[in-house]
């Protein structure tokens, strides 16, 4: 089982904070990885333009790293920073990581004349570029996200022992939000794109539990022809698609998602107040209803968090913390760890029908039952 | 030459060894009650006094060499209308067990089912005895520690399925903003009892069928449907509320719409859907056929026509021209009769050309679903070529057509439905699963039903299937009220409504272990396995040996 931990606060920290919580945690995973997402960057060595996007990923040879420059050269994107990882290798277990890129861009000059959408869309296909070129290249090139903001470092290993690795206990990178989870997905043979957070045109998420109804949702998905709706190493890969297209593309509110992914009863539908449009939309998006035990932790680009539960809340979650510093952990230790000074008895563990949202002023949490009002949208 | 007459050389005599069905009857047992001449649907049963010598070795010249003793024995008609059909009602009425049809493996009757140059008919489905691909099925996916498996007994499960038009959510949310027309789409149960015609079911079966239907719906929670199949429905049931649970169902003949179209100002609620039959699975290319003896005058009102004749179907709708024609047109009238409140959809046979027509579904706004219906499925009447040599697997067919929604993103947007011989062998559940899971968002079963509810008695080595004949003799397939009332409406309901409690039950106990509790596992091809590689590759499905 996956043990997730998540934090997000006003006030830069160090990622190594979030690892020891992964390491509170530690009865309850196998440890065979970790997998983190930065948000809200600021590192030490260099003054950081949160406008500039960010790319993150894995050289695993020369060749691969000086493949990546060319792409980006071609592109029209100008290298700004290249943090270089202090890296300890005898730590980690693979032996072909070349270089772990952490680069930051200015975006190309002929992006300028580009909606905010469609700049997003092309950073998309600047990221599905280069992850096509690794693959098509024996897997010698891992690129996790190139986003302005964000970070993502996706490694084999025990968490804390990747963090060391890395040197992330130096504190050279700080972020606003940092997301970690820490297991690869040893259910079906390690592949790096298969480790939580998964990244899509902003919006992360990482989950518990196994999905069960995941081919019929990668199949919808996949349908959509959307570019991004591609990988499905993991079953947990589609929270963070369905995530995007209930946001990005039907540009709902983000309570919509619980009533997608687990949607009411008829007879809850009844006696809902807009009970015939959410029904409408669960006949819709019949396809992205998620099954098995799952709590999914989410991120989107203005470092909103959410937490959803699955339908029969099979697995735990707990969010606690205080004005301008939030932590959701699977597990309670988890937060305890992330955030020791807070007012425990406030602490929140949501049911099967909440949703958890923590905007960005981080002041207070926001418990979203899915028997309230739906946030109106025209279409409500 | 000229034959000698003294044996019986005919070309087509038979005698009772020849028959498919053979008749044993004990003696010592039987108490001459008649009961089972009687009963008897094909009068092939007669009771007669025998004689037989008993041959003694007598020395004295004054008596007589053998001497003679009567007893009472069966003689089984081998004319090839009135031969043993093997139903086994004889065996139900015996009081002592005295007499049984024994089934006949090497009879030559297949040989001699030509009289009159007339090919051979029957009702029931391909004889073809033994596991269908269906029952070979396996459910592999096992969730069990990667997480807690479901509890079928303790948790909720969503089990309904949606019939209608689904729009994409895009196309959902912007009409929903402008107010546009959205099409109606019914949540019902994924096992449908499929299109069994008035004309070909008994009064009491129909009603019986529809008593279990309503229970089902309104004291069980399980939204059942059933689809009429071609002629129509009973005026009083058409202005009932009880009309939402029946699919009506529209084909070649229009047989019965004069009523339908009559009662639709009177309608307390909308049907639950319109089914266009364009095929069948049981006889591809073949209109309904209702033979005159069951043309009642029941049935002969409901359809409009004159009583005691054959009432054949077109084997197309003959006002249609083409393919795109036929689908927008049908399918657009039929919905504005409605008032575009009730989903319509086409029945076509199993074939390989069952995708052309889907496409052309896809691009009709108004097409409600797609029913597809394999080679195994059940009919009233059909010639035995059609129904044993004629049409396509529905397993194959389905799944082709599935894959090919898949790859335009559509899956959600047309349901298909499939149908033949699900619950062939009695396996309904596991066959229904089998096909939702490789991509049916329901499944039709007519034979089925009438075996489980009703007790009919046909099976694949060609017991009984005389529906055609109007001699049913469980008096589910016939007009005539001194058979039909042997079969009592009350309990055929409770048997629909226990069949019903069951089949839920089980997919909960197939669902369960999958990890599936939300949603019906539509198209979640990953959890099946069959131990056949070609099977396995053609349905894209996992081998497992
Ligand atoms: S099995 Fe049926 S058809 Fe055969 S003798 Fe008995 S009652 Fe008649
Ligand atoms: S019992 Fe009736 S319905 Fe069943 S096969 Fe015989 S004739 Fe047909």
């Amino acid at each position: 089982m996956c043990r997730l931990a998540m934090k997000t606060a006003n006030k830069p920290f160090s990622p190594f904070s979030v690892l020891t919580a992964m390491e509170a945690m530690q009865e309850g995973y196998d440890g065979s990885g970790l997998g983190l997402l930065l948000r809200g960057l600021e590192f030490t060595d260099y003054k950081y333009n949160q406008e500039d996007p960010v790319l993150s990923g894995i050289a695993h040879t020369e060749a691969a790293l000086s493949r990546l420059h060319a792409i980006m050269n071609e592109r029209g994107f100008v290298l700004k920073y290249d943090h270089e990882f202090d890296t300890d290798m005898s730590k980690i277990e693979a032996k072909d990581r070349h270089k772990y890129v952490l680069r930051v861009f200015k975006k190309p000059e002929a992006w300028n004349s580009l909606t905010k959408e469609q700049t997003e869309h092309e950073m998309m296909l600047t990221r599905l570029a280069l992850r096509a070129d690794g693959e098509a290249n024996n897997g010698d090139l891992t690129a996790f996200s190139l986003w302005p903001d964000v970070a993502m470092i996706k490694e084999v290993g025990w968490p804390l022992g990747v963090g060391e690795a890395l040197g992330l206990e130096s504190g050279r990178i700080k972020s606003r939000v940092c997301m970690a989870q820490g297991r690869q997905n040893t259910n079906w043979g390690i592949n790096l794109y298969a480790c939580h957070p998964f990244f899509i045109e902003g919006i992360a998420t990482m989950t518990n539990g196994e999905n069960t109804a995941f081919l019929p949702i990668k199949d919808w998905l996949s349908g959509k022809g959307f570019p991004g709706y591609i990988g499905y190493q993991s079953d947990s890969e589609v929270f963070a698609h369905i995530l995007h297209y209930v946001t990005n593309q039907l540009k709902l509110p983000l309570q919509a998602y619980k009533h997608v992914i687990t949607p009411l009863k008829n007879s809850e539908l009844s006696a809902h107040p807009q009970g015939d449009f959410l029904r409408g939309l669960r006949d819709v998006c019949r396809r992205l209803i998620i099954d098995g035990p799952n709590a999914v932790i989410g991120t989107l680009a203005d470092e909103t968090t959410i937490l959803v539960m699955d339908a029969k809340k099979m697995r735990p979650a707990t969010v606690g913390g205080k004005p301008g510093e939030w932590a959701i952990a699977s597990e309670m230790c988890g937060v305890d760890a992330m955030i020791p000074d807070r007012d425990r008895s406030k602490d929140f563990q949501p049911m099967r029908e909440h949703t958890i949202i923590i905007p960005p002023d981080r002041q207070e949490i926001e418990i979203w039952s899915q028997f309230d009002q739906f946030p109106l949208t025209q279409a409500a | 030459m000229v034959s000698i007459r003294s044996i019986s050389s005919d070309p087509g005599s038979l005698s009772p060894n020849d028959l498919p069905w053979i008749i044993e009857h004990r003696e010592d047992r039987c108490t001459l009650c008649g009961k089972c001449a009687a009963v008897c649907p094909v009068n092939t049963l007669k009771l007669t006094y025998m004689r037989k010598r008993m041959p003694k070795i007598v020395l004295s010249s004054t008596e007589r060499g053998s001497s003679y003793k009567t007893f009472v024995g069966i003689r089984q008609n081998t004319d090839v209308g009135r031969r043993c059909i093997g139903c086994g009602s004889c065996a139900m009425v015996c009081p002592n067990e005295a007499i049984h049809p024994t089934h006949n493996k090497t009879d030559r009757y297949r040989f001699q089912n030509t009289k009159g140059g007339e090919a051979p008919k029957r009702g029931g489905r391909r004889n073809e005895p033994g596991p269908t691909l269906l029952d070979k099925i396996s459910f592999n996916r096992i969730s069990m520690l990667t997480d807690p498996a479901l509890d079928a007994g303790r948790h909720e499960f969503s089990m309904n399925t949606l019939l209608g038009r689904v729009l994409p959510p895009e196309e959902f949310i912007r009409r929903q903003t402008t107010g546009e027309w959205i099409p109606p789409v019914r949540e019902i149960f994924p096992f449908i009892i499929g299109s069994m015609s008035f004309g070909a079911l008994s009064p009491n079966m129909w009603l019986g069928l529809l008593q279990g239907v309503a229970y089902c719906n309104e004291v069980l929670g399980i939204p059942v449907v059933m689809a009429t199949g071609e002629g129509g429905c009973p005026p009083w049931v058409l202005k009932s509320p009880f009309l939402k649970y029946i699919i009506l169902q529209i084909a070649s003949g229009y047989f019965g719409w004069d009523e339908i179209i009559r009662a639709i100002p009177e309608m307390q609620c909308d049907p639950a859907a319109i089914e266009i039959k364009y095929g069948q699975g049981a006889k591809p290319g073949d209109g309904g056929l209702l033979m005159w003896y069951k043309v009642s005058k029941l049935i002969a009102r409901l359809r409009g026509v004159p009583e005691g004749v054959d009432l054949p179907s077109p084997p197309v709708h003959q006002t249609l021209y083409s393919i795109e024609e036929s689908v927008m047109k049908m399918i657009q009238t039929m919905s504005m009769a409605f008032n575009f409140k009730v989903p319509v959809y086409p029945k076509i046979s199993g074939s390989n050309s069952a995708k052309s027509v889907l496409n052309n579904l896809v691009r009709n706004p108004y097409a409600g679903a797609l029913m597809i219906d394999g080679i195994d499925g059940g009919t009233g009447a059909a010639y035995n070529v059609s129904m044993d040599a004629t049409g396509h697997p529905i397993a194959s067919n389905l799944r082709e057509c599935y894959l090919d929604l898949c790859a335009q993103g559509k899956q959600n947007e047309i349901p298909l439905f499939a149908a033949g011989g699900v619950g062939k062998n009695g396996n309904i559940t596991q066959n229904g699963m089998a096909l939702i899971m490789l991509g049916a968002s329901g499944v039709h079963m007519g034979k089925f039903i009438m075996q489980s509810a009703a007790g009919c008695l046909g099976n694949e080595q060609n017991r009984c299937n005389v529906c055609n004949l109007g001699i049913c003799p469980k008096g589910i397939t016939s007009q005539n009220p001194k058979i039909y009332r042997r079969l009592d409406p009350d309990r055929v309901a409770e048997r629909v409504a226990e069949t019903f409690m069951s089949i839920q039950t089980e997919m909960k106990k197939v669902m369960a272990p999958l990890g599936r509790s939300q949603s019906l596992p539509i198209g979640m091809s990953d959890a099946l396995g069959i131990g056949d590689k070609d099977a396995a590759e053609r349905l894209n499905i996992r081998y497992v040996c």
